[in-house]
């Protein structure tokens, strides 16, 4: 690791006064679990480093004064949202929370900063640039690990944050302010994340003097009970990356499903929003049959690299299951 | 001094040995207070961090280091890989054979300008064409990487046959054979490389004190690293000390200074500051040991009982740039059928050369051959069990097969063999969950290294010791007390056993599971030395003969009467003004009764398979073992957890991947070389097994036996769940996925 400044504002407007606006020269430490393994690795060398989880602006889970919203502070720590009670119906993050199998990680890593990980692109991750001269390496080389969908340019990382699917099902908004403290942007979550076309790109949309400060929940309305689900399928019991994921929100009235919103999660540059797998579910009841029909569709257009095929398989099941799981149904896999 | 018949006190008499005894320095460990070398800081110390080769095959064209030297902090610049000059006096530039190589190393005042420094290094490479593909032997023969091995064979010749064309009679024979057989199976069986991946990464800190070396180094082989340092630096061993009191994990890769120890000296003789140079993660998993690949194609031919007759395996694989592999004598492994023809294919590949890994050849030649004997069972429709006992018939081991055989008993009873048993493929589907049985058996040696110990009895009745041994973590200081304490009748806590310095009387390379015979072998016969001595202090004092007295319970009496005697306290003021110091040395293949070499043991597992997802999960393990005499069985139960989990660890997870295309190591770093967590692992269950005659033989070792065959038992599980076998280790998801579709594929 190479040495840096370093900086621990406490308000969001002197956070934003210490980024710069040149890529690379500030980052954001937002718990520190990816990015010091970064910095260790040398993958990322700014000269000043920026922890925010001090920013009052950034703490604490409210709800919005027009109402209809809880908004969450983007420096809480996973724990922290895990237990907190006005949070206690949002299933789907539960178990994306749960799904690290980490006390450490849960302990450490923030909201803001779990939306925020790098890939784990082990070309990127050897400092061969995000895209991995322009996606060569990857195409050429071991891609076992990346993605089946939306490959086709130079990106084929996977978004990293297993948060994400779980929090987009949710139709959690994003709240990114800067460069200047009153410049706020509220985008549907899934908008945070891009595919990035060249190097000056990175994966989400966020400036280098920008930070996401929030993610608003929509609350719960008592008439339309919403049920979901986040399910993983992990190489084993840790931390590590899991090679398909998915979760669903699913608004059921009387045993049909009004509304769901299915995302795949590992498989793409960005968390996935299967659209039309989704449509599947809407005027049916959820059974076995159904939710396998709209785990086909989800991966219906996958394009899998040379060592990836594999991962086809897991994102249909991850999603299946997902689905079964948010309707209380047995998912056929591992007693949780 | 009458002579001392070394032996150990009989199970009844023993009133340490055998007991549940936990390590003296557990808590040390627990709290943090135990200093390993990565938390050895010296004053005014400059931080090391090297440069390492991005490349897998290049040669080095030019290296800049100005620009480091000009970083702030950065106060010395050592360049490892230096070109050399050939025999007309030309410049050879030097060529790097795999990735992570150490080219030049920058020391400075902080880790930061250290990093910095190397950061700023310019090198230029040619970048050369690199070959990592093990397990494809078309293209490491394309590659004119491949070497063929000499074929092993022996077939059993009848009196009259016409021996005169060897290799013709072998082909013959072996086509008659399997002609003969009842049953005859193909198949397909490997094993990836992987690493040490030790969490105390390789690395020293070291300084210079008059111009003595002192360096405090992350080793298994305290007694050794003197000399290595000494040869390496032009001077000799009295002149190093070498120390590791603690050392986080070491698993057969850490016996040298290695090259970066060395580098580390120099720099700290050249810039007169204390150096500590520790491996980086990458730098760790790259250069820093791994174990040999091995794959092997295998026909075998068995009678109507399954017993096989005939072996016929075609094997390869790396040991990394040397070439080199699996060695084939352990193949099939444990079992010996009467007929067989082995033949092996090492592949030279741009990888670091493999370093000894716990139970060199044994995992891997266990899980690519008991597996074959597995796929034999499941051709059959046989219960495994039976095949694993009956091939009992034909073994080569250094432990008996009526040893084996009751410890398939105890392993069966324990893991409830015959009531969850179901043929291959044909158990109980749970959703897309379905569960199976593997069983494996395995051997080792572990016969002492050389050991001398030296004890000092003070008047006062204070017992210490010194040997130049270590503690790898297993218990080694703890067993070193328990029998000095043993042998004086005295609490552990009384005595004071010092280890970890190369100033200490030497004691072999902690490797191979020698270690605990070794310390044994001289704690043992030193203290015996001692004890005589004392004896006949006390006999004159008491009018009583030595050779009638013992010592327990803190006292020195005549057996069988404790009351006439003395205290140890009263013992040791016997000796006078000074103390009683006694050095005893077991010199390594010596005949002895305290210690013995050869043992077995039999692991088993229960595992669920998640067939839509490939997802393998460990429900139990059973793990029998023999080691003779049993000194702390709270230690050796931790020592086979730890091989059991080991044994899960590359059956399912531990892998290193090489970029077919560029030669690199792209798991180098924890979050992608996978290792299992605590969720992974399951219920252990562990049964030592030490009937008086196993326990007559006296100590032998375990550390590497309880590692070897967690592998093969674990395939075997997997494939009695699913009816498919997962050919290559580690069964990750894919590759259980791959098997599946390639079985639906063949069926339909």
């Amino acid at each position: 690791m190479n040495n840096f400044a370093y900086a621990q504002p406490r308000r969001l407007e002197s956070l934003l006064a210490l980024l710069s606006p040149t890529p690379g020269e500030t980052e954001v430490l937002a718990g520190g679990t990816d990015l010091v393994g970064l910095l260790r690795e040398r993958v990322l060398t700014p000269e000043r480093v920026v922890n925010v989880c001090d920013v009052e602006e950034l703490q604490g889970v409210h709800e919005v004064p027009e109402g209809g919203a809880l908004a969450l502070g983007a420096a809480m720590r996973l724990d922290e949202l895990h237990e907190h009670p006005l949070l206690e119906s949002y299933t789907a993050l539960h178990q994306a929370i749960c799904g690290l199998r980490s006390l450490q990680y849960q302990a450490q890593s923030t909201l803001g900063g779990e939306l925020c990980r790098r890939p784990r692109c082990w070309y990127f991750r050897a400092g061969h640039g995000l895209l991995a001269d322009g996606g060569r390496l990857i195409r050429e080389g071991d891609n076992r690990y990346h993605a089946i969908f939306d490959n086709a340019g130079p990106a084929k990382f996977v978004s990293a944050s297993r948060l994400a699917p779980a929090l987009i099902a949710l139709d959690a908004r994003a709240v990114l302010v800067g460069p200047e403290p009153e410049y706020l942007s509220v985008v549907p979550l899934e908008e945070l994340y891009q595919t990035p076309i060249d190097e000056s790109q990175r994966e989400t949309i966020l400036q280098p003097n920008q930070v996401l400060a929030q993610i608003l929940l929509p609350q719960a309305d008592a008439s339309a009970a919403v049920a979901s689900a986040a399910y993983e399928v992990r190489h084993g019991e840790g931390p590590d990356d899991p090679l398909a994921a998915a979760a669903v929100s699913l608004q059921i009235e009387s045993g049909v499903v009004r509304q769901a919103k299915l995302v795949l999660g590992q498989v793409a540059p960005t968390p996935r929003v299967a659209d039309t797998a989704s449509r599947l579910l809407v005027g049916h009841a959820v059974d076995q049959l159904r939710a396998e029909a709209a785990g086909r569709a989800a991966v219906a257009d996958a394009t899998p690299l040379s060592r990836n095929e594999y991962k086809v398989q897991l994102a249909e099941v991850a999603a299946t299951r997902a689905i079964l799981k948010a309707a209380g149904l047995a998912t056929g896999g591992f007693d949780e | 001094m009458a002579n001392v018949q070394y032996q150990w006190p009989s199970a009844s008499a023993a009133q340490l040995l055998g007991t549940r005894q936990r390590r003296l320095d557990g808590a040390d460990k627990s709290t943090g207070a135990a200093k390993y070398t990565y938390d050895v800081n010296l004053p005014k110390q400059l931080i090391v961090k090297a440069l390492d080769c991005p490349h897998a095959h290049c040669r080095i064209k030019s290296i800049d280091t100005s620009a480091a030297r000009r970083v702030p902090g950065v106060v010395h610049v050592h360049v490892i890989k230096t070109p050399k000059k050939d025999a007309d006096g030309n410049t050879v530039l030097p060529e790097v054979l795999f990735q992570g190589e150490l080219l030049v190393a920058v020391a400075a005042e902080t880790e930061g300008a250290a990093a910095e420094g190397v950061g700023k290094l310019k090198v230029e490479y040619e970048v050369l064409e690199p070959f990592v593909s093990e397990e494809e032997l078309d293209a490491a023969v394309q590659a004119q990487r491949a070497k063929e091995g000499r074929p092993r064979v022996s077939i059993q010749a009848e009196p009259d046959d016409d021996v005169e064309d060897e290799e013709q009679f072998e082909n013959d024979e072996i086509e008659r054979l399997f002609r003969e057989a009842k049953y005859v199976v193909e198949g397909y069986y490997g094993i990836d490389a992987i690493t040490h991946c030790c969490l105390e990464p390789h690395g020293t800190t070291l300084h210079w004190q008059d111009g003595r070396l002192v360096a405090y180094l992350s080793t298994q082989n305290v007694s050794g690293c003197d000399d290595g340092f000494a040869a390496a630096l032009d001077m000799t061993a009295d002149d190093v000390d070498v120390h590791c009191e603690y050392i986080g994990g070491g698993f057969g890769s850490k016996f040298r200074p290695d090259y970066w120890g060395i580098a580390a000296a120099e720099i700290s003789k050249k810039t007169g500051r204390p150096v500590k140079f520790m491996l980086e993660r990458d730098q760790e998993l790259m250069i820093a040991g791994n174990r040999p690949s091995g794959y092997l194609n295998v026909k075998l031919g068995a009678d109507e009982k399954g017993v096989v007759q005939i072996w016929d395996s075609a094997q390869w694989g790396t040991s990394g740039v040397t070439g080199g592999g699996v060695a084939d004598k352990w193949i099939p492994y444990v079992y010996e059928p009467p007929n067989y023809r082995r033949r092996s294919t090492f592949i030279t590949t741009n990888t670091d050369q493999s370093r000894a890994w716990r139970a060199p050849n044994h995992p891997q030649a266990c899980a690519m051959s008991q597996t074959a004997y597995d796929d034999l069972a499941a051709k059959m429709g046989a219960n495994s069990y039976d095949i694993f006992e009956r091939n009992l018939k034909h073994i080569s081991s250094r432990q008996k097969a009526e040893v084996y055989a009751e410890e398939m008993k105890i392993g069966a009873r324990l893991m409830d063999w015959q009531a969850k048993w179901h043929p291959h493929g044909k158990g109980p589907r749970r959703g897309s969950v379905v569960d199976g049985l593997g069983m494996a058996i395995h051997m080792w040696g572990g016969g002492a290294n050389a050991s001398t110990c030296q004890v000092k009895i003070h008047p006062d009745g204070g017992v210490e010791s010194y040997c130049g041994t270590q503690d790898l973590g297993t218990g080694t200081r703890t067993i070193c007390a328990m029998v000095l304490a043993e042998t004086f009748g005295l609490p552990i806590s009384a005595v004071n056993a010092n280890i970890g310095t190369s100033k200490f009387p030497f004691s072999g390379a902690s490797g191979g599971s020698t270690t605990v015979g070794a310390v044994a072998e001289s704690h043992r016969r030193a203290g015996q030395d001692a004890l005589a001595q004392l004896c006949e202090k006390v006999g004159e004092k008491l009018g009583v003969k030595p050779a009638s007295l013992v010592a327990a319970a803190g006292r020195i009496h005549v057996a069988g009467k404790p009351d006439e005697g003395l205290s140890w306290r009263e013992a040791c003021s016997l000796l006078g003004m000074r103390p009683l110091e006694v050095t005893a040395t077991f010199k390594r293949g010596q005949k002895t009764p305290l210690s013995d070499e050869g043992v077995g043991g039999v692991q088993m597992a229960h595992v669920e398979v998640d067939t839509a997802t490939g997802q393998v999960r460990v429900k139990k393990i059973v793990a029998v073992q023999d080691m003779g005499l049993v000194l702390n069985p709270q230690t050796a139960e931790s020592q086979i957890y730890g091989g059991v989990i080991m044994g899960i660890a590359y059956s399912l997870f531990e892998q290193r991947i090489m970029d077919p295309k560029t030669g690199a190591f792209l798991n180098s770093n924890l979050a992608n070389y996978r290792l299992p967590r605590l969720g992974d692992v399951g219920e252990i269950v562990v049964e030592i097994y030490e009937p008086p005659d196993q326990r007559e033989r006296g100590v032998i070792g375990l550390g590497e036996p309880p590692v070897i065959s967690g592998g093969a038992a674990i395939s075997n599980a997997v494939c009695n769940a699913t009816g498919v076998r997962v050919p290559v280790l580690p069964m990750t998801p894919d590759r259980v996925l791959a098997a599946i579709k390639s079985q639906g594929r063949a069926s339909s």
